[in-house]
């Protein structure tokens, strides 16, 4: 199993002058699903592409189990890609696409037609063999693709982004049979893309990335709990965590233009304190919190964006269910440990803690009512 | 007289269609027409009425061991230009859609030839050709072999024109190849490298089967030129030695307007355009159930 371990170390990619992908570094366990997840740009798929041999990178190594595969071909890295746009040959048939590489690599006839059989039985293409890709749905394409990247029996499969071209139900199915896939055949997975959704349901590790340089590196659970820095708490989570300038007050950190509510300690001021629309309280004017007003709110059915401003800023609140609140004066409280405070270099201050809302029931067990004003 | 909705349609495209209609018909089927009915006449001496003599024309044509040799010999240029030219097209566009230092200018010197009229290429040609003091020969000559007389010569004439034909159909057809070869997506050839593909398995199995919509038009394109264009012959060598360059084409203009035989060149006119209906006929349906239209 360990021949499908992937080290990458110091691995850089310049073109010119600039750094597409600036010394990144990281190890891939064998088994492991790992996002790489970043905004357009960031060097997700040109990372990709240099493991895959694609693209060759300018410095550093890549090692895949025990082997330097810095500079090999990609036929000679054992592994295989699932490209954004299917990458399937059009004058071929589904079947004939599939078998494409067990061709090249002059694996018996007979081998092929019963590897071909398993694995149009796995991705459910038994009856669209014969056609040309022209003739098949989305859905149908990206499976031809993942076929015929499980057929080469490889243990490493990459994947760059492919899922975007489908619609969103399409997508929210083959995220759940893609993952399904990857624990049965026990792959070793390295997926890119921009959409926090998909890095969150499928990813066992997601490697978050900016400006060619890793900004996090950890379980779905971590990037969203303990966001290492403002960029990573804005990019993971929607709608995305607000984010607060803090100037100084009387006796701590204050929001810009709310001076009359202390929320962190003095040393976070000019920083930023994030909190996700989800762990905010709406609770009615009379009560201690941070005072602030609705302006408008989205329903969404499940539940009901509200849209509130809080000294010259807005924040998005996250309400279960239907509610009218626009114009309504309210005020906000969240719990200590929910919120997130940022430096001025916009990195995660593991040194301060924000501070604790007072409560008029703080003492109180009580069921929670989010977003409703009644008892 | 009351004009439905559906007959006003169909008048409005009627009228859209009529100026490419008579356009089509004053300079393509109508003089197609006259040449079918003047090849079953014979025109009569000193002012008397031509006769209609059926395919009679047409027999003493076959019977004319000249139109056999002026046929065989526009068959030999065919098959020595058309695959040649093609393979050539297809290499150099592959050649210059790689990465290469220089390969604007690359492309454009391929091109070149194409850009230069049939009568300057020729020109330029009969001096490669020309027997003592043309570029071939001196080459030739400074190896120490004795030189050739390129056009001059009736077993070496033919193979000589082919080869300036050659040169500058390639250019031309490179051009299709390599638009088409911009139109197939980068990731197939990634896809492929991943599997440890070799590139020529890859050129067969891919490049080549996408490619087909554009030879198929490059051929039918090749096999027209083959018969259509003769301008080289008339600075090369004038269909002679001995009729050894002579082309069907060229012969029709001899016929027509040397020899004043408007019948024969009527006639002959006629079989081209039979051969070349059949033949183009047979390519698109043979070919085209192969081809992989995107």
């Amino acid at each position: 199993m360990s021949q499908s371990r992937i080290r990458l170390e110091r691995v850089t990619k310049r073109w010119g002058a600039t750094a597409a992908v600036d010394e990144i570094s990281f190890d891939v366990t064998p088994g492991q699903f790992v996002i790489l997840l970043g905004p357009s740009g960031c060097g997700k798929s040109t990372t990709l592409r240099m493991i895959a041999g694609l693209e060759e990178a300018s410095g550093g190594q890549i090692h895949i189990g025990e082997r330097d595969v810095t500079r090999l071909p990609p036929g000679d890295r054992g592994l295989s890609m699932v490209f954004q746009s299917y990458a399937l040959f059009p004058h071929l048939s589904v079947a004939d696409n599939i078998v494409f590489g067990l061709r090249s690599r002059k694996v018996p006839k007979a081998e092929q037609r019963e590897r071909l059989a398993k694995v149009a039985e796995l991705v459910d293409l038994t009856d669209y063999l014969n056609r040309k890709p022209a003739q098949l749905s989305g859905g149908q394409r990206q499976r031809v693709a993942l076929a015929r990247s499980i057929i080469s029996e490889h243990p490493i499969c990459l994947m760059d982004e492919p899922l975007s071209n489908l619609d969103a139900r399409l997508r929210s199915d083959m995220r759940r049979e893609i993952k399904a896939l990857q624990s049965r055949l026990n792959m070793t997975v390295i997926y890119v893309t921009h959409d926090q959704v998909e890095a969150m349901s499928m990813g066992d590790r997601v490697i978050l990335m900016q400006h060619g340089r890793i900004v996090q590196d950890g379980s779905p659970d971590e990037l969203y709990n303990q966001p290492a820095s403002a960029f990573a708490a804005s990019f993971i989570g929607s709608p995305a965590m607000n984010l607060l300038p803090l100037v100084q007050g009387d006796q701590g950190a204050v929001i810009d233009g709310e001076p009359t509510t202390t929320v962190a300690p003095l040393e976070a001021a000019g920083g930023q304190l994030g909190i996700r629309p989800e762990d905010i309280e709406l609770r009615p004017a009379s009560e201690p919190g941070v005072p602030a007003t609705v302006l408008s709110e989205e329903y969404l059915g499940a539940d009901t964006i509200a849209h509130v401003a809080v000294g010259t800023h807005t924040l998005r609140v996250r309400l279960s269910g239907k509610h009218a609140l626009t114009g309504q004066a309210c005020c906000l409280h969240w719990a200590a440990e929910s919120a997130h405070l940022f430096g001025t270099d916009g990195l995660r201050r593991h040194d301060l803690t924000p501070v604790q809302l007072l409560s008029a029931h703080r003492s109180i067990p009580r069921p929670p009512f989010v977003g409703s004003f009644q008892h | 007289m009351a004009l439905t909705a559906h007959h006003k349609m169909q008048m409005y495209g009627a009228l859209l269609l009529l100026p490419a209609a008579v356009l089509l018909a004053a300079f393509a089927y109508l003089p197609t027409i006259t040449t079918v009915i003047q090849s079953l006449f014979l025109p009569g001496f000193r002012g008397a009425p031509s006769e209609f003599v059926g395919l009679e024309n047409y027999r003493f044509l076959f019977d004319d061991a000249k139109f056999w040799k002026v046929a065989r010999n526009n068959l030999i240029y065919a098959l020595g230009t058309i695959p040649a030219s093609i393979a050539l097209a297809l290499g150099m566009a592959l050649f210059v859609n790689g990465k290469l230092p220089g390969r604007g200018l690359v492309r454009m010197a391929y091109f070149t030839p194409t850009i230069l009229p049939m009568i300057a290429a020729a020109n330029i040609w009969m001096f490669f050709y020309a027997p003592q003091i043309g570029l071939f020969n001196k080459l030739l000559g400074a190896l120490g072999f004795s030189g050739v007389n390129w056009l001059g010569d009736p077993s070496v004439a033919l193979g000589s024109v082919i080869v300036m034909s050659v040169w500058k159909e390639a250019g031309f057809f490179m051009i299709f190849y390599l638009a088409a070869l911009q139109g197939i997506p980068p990731e197939l050839k990634e896809a492929s490298d991943l599997e440890g593909t070799s590139r020529w398995s890859f050129f067969w199995r891919v490049t080549f089967p996408l490619l087909m919509p554009t030879t198929l038009f490059v051929l039918i394109n090749a096999l027209i030129n083959a018969v259509r264009v003769v301008d080289h012959l008339f600075i090369l060598t004038k269909g002679g030695p001995n009729n050894a360059t002579k082309l069907l084409l060229y012969y029709v203009y001899e016929n027509a307007f040397s020899f004043f035989d408007r019948t024969t060149a009527a006639t002959i006119t006629v079989v081209i355009l039979l051969v070349l209906a059949v033949v183009a006929t047979l390519k698109f349906t043979i070919l085209d159930r192969r081809t992989h239209y995107q």
